[in-house]
């Protein structure tokens, strides 16, 4: 049996998505940017798409810049704000400890670049503290930065009280909601977000187009420089195929939110019940505030590369958060965010479920999992050292 | 394109002499790594008239730290001490017809986790043996704790 438990790392293109893109692909080729009707007739796809997406997060069309996806999206938000707020001498921005690499890593020039970065604690249920982002905002902070939901342990964050608060002091919110799109409702404006990113092949659209929805009047800055297509935005030759694959996809996803997401949430649900009977296991991150999709636990005694390749072995597609994994030394930051130590950090397993799974895929993953862990026990002197009492089991 | 090659597969998805031997006189056992690295190996040796009987392991550790690990075994069964000893993680890298950059570490600690089991069995039996050849490669933040 093959399992793609993997959602969270992309998701299969839906049929969907894959006709709407298909004369874009095939016989309406046209440049957007030319005169004549051929290529008028692409622009108006683009168009079609932008209102498409526009409508669905409650954003106008103008507000929709298109992307490569959410790493351009987060990199073209952060440092534009980063640079309107240093005119006006703010160089201060404000993040969470757990962000994906597309913003950290952003966050991480910009103050090699002279800017003040705070990180916000996300604790151990993997939710940031209102007090403490206004404990953190001062006169000079020029952007909060906050995932709407994280990658690996997909607790979902109190954005809507976050731009609230945001709003209050007058400073730009932008969101990751890479996540989140497709998967759970977005309003911009009920949510009182000014800049949020999305990567369409996180909900069955190709991978390589994404969104930056930036409300009216936040200045935006180039990041690719050489035309002007989005607006002067973002320079380069629409994807459009791609974009009309996104925006045809996303409706979908859309259009059957609740549907999936009961789906989903019951396989969830199930995975956490029953491999949370594995001694010695973990949950990570609060089960209030969650993704419908994604399951991460911990497993004492042994390490997460050897069990993702052993499950491959048995069929299953999944990911860890371990060192190994990460090519390199430490386990992953999100993990340590939530106060892991570093050696049950390792033992990670992240399964991310989508609607097109199905409960016999559960139930394989429910019998292989325990298989898995507990033959890497056996072979495993951490393992040994924790059952014999020589080292504390820490979960 | 697969992460590792046949062979590292074929080592970590059956590894050789996995387990461990019951402490005696004649058992060099050898821990090496560090769990907040994630990994550590754990090398038993039993000994006959200078030469590896029997070899064992366990480890904690990604796929190629247990590849790694099984492969030293293989090497070494069978050989006097002083061989085993001079065992590389080149020579382990190479059996395995080789592992990606950031997983030579794996192959470092094999050797390692060999020579502290014959260290062990030299301390046991108060056999005098040239520190030097015992010196660890630290190759690892947290392991140089």
């Amino acid at each position: 049996m093959f399992v793609y438990a993997d959602n969270a790392a992309t998701t299969c293109v839906s049929k969907a998505a894959v006709d709407a893109m298909m004369p874009y692909l095939t016989n309406n080729y046209g440049n957007p940017s030319s005169l004549y009707s051929f290529g008028q007739d692409a622009k108006e796809a683009l168009e079609e798409a932008r209102k498409t997406i526009a409508d669905i997060i409650g954003a106008q069309p103008r507000e929709i810049l298109f992307t490569s996806g959410g790493s351009e999206a987060d990199n073209q938000a952060i440092v534009s704000m980063a640079k309107v707020g240093a005119i006006k001498g703010k160089k201060h921005l404000i993040s969470t400890k757990f962000e994906h690499h597309a913003v950290l890593h952003t966050l991480n020039a910009l103050e090699k670049q002279g800017f003040e970065v705070t990180l916000l604690d996300v604790h151990e249920d993997g939710v940031v503290r209102l007090d403490e982002l206004e404990a953190a905002i001062r006169e000079d902070t020029a952007l909060v930065t906050i995932m709407f939901a994280n990658n690996e342990i997909g607790t979902v964050q109190p954005v809507k009280e976050i731009g609230a608060l945001c709003r209050s002091k007058g400073i730009p919110f932008h969101t990751d909601a890479v996540q989140v799109a497709g998967h759970m409702p977005i309003d911009v404006n009920e949510m009182n977000i000014d800049l949020l990113s999305m990567s369409g092949h996180k909900f069955h659209a190709p991978k390589g187009v994404g969104v930056l929805y930036a409300k009216r009047g936040m200045p935006l800055f180039n990041i690719i420089e050489g035309g002007a297509q989005e607006r002067g935005k973002r320079a380069g030759t629409e994807n459009i195929p791609g974009i009309v694959a996104m925006a045809a996809a996303l409706k979908e996803s859309v259009d059957n939110m609740e549907a999936n997401a009961e789906k989903m949430i019951a396989m969830r649900d199930k995975l956490f019940a029953e491999l949370s009977k594995i001694p010695h296991s973990k949950i990570n991150g609060s089960l209030e505030h969650h993704v419908p999709g994604t399951v991460n636990m911990c497993f004492e005694g042994i390490e997460g590369e050897s069990l993702l390749l052993l499950l491959d072995a048995k069929g299953v597609c999944a990911s860890s958060g371990s060192a190994c994994t990460s090519g390199s030394l430490d386990p992953s930051h999100v993990l340590l965010s939530i106060g892991l130590p570093h050696e049950v950090a390792h033992g990670s397993l992240r399964l991310s479920i989508g609607e097109y799974n199905n409960m016999d895929e559960i139930d394989h993953i429910i019998k292989v999992v325990p298989e898995v862990v507990s033959y890497l026990r056996s072979i495993s002197p951490v393992w040994e050292d924790l059952e014999n009492g020589k080292r504390p089991h820490l979960i | 394109m697969a992460l590792y090659s046949d062979k590292v597969m074929d080592h970590f998805q059956n590894p050789r002499n996995v387990g461990k031997i019951d402490d005696a006189q004649n058992v060099g056992i050898g821990e090496v790594g560090n769990a907040k690295c994630g990994d550590i190996m754990k090398m038993y040796l039993l000994v006959e008239d200078g030469v590896i009987a029997d070899c064992k392991f366990n480890t904690f550790g990604c796929g190629s730290a247990i590849a790694t690990s099984s492969m030293a075994t293989e090497l070494i069964m069978g050989k006097p001490l002083e061989e085993a000893l001079e065992l590389s993680n080149k020579a382990v890298v190479e059996a395995l017809d080789g592992l990606p950059t950031h997983k030579i570490h794996c192959s470092v600690l094999a050797e390692e986790a060999v020579k502290a089991a014959v260290k062990n069995y030299y301390d046991k039996n108060g056999i005098e043996y040239d520190a030097e050849k015992f010196a660890q490669v630290h190759d690892c933040e947290h392991c140089a704790d």
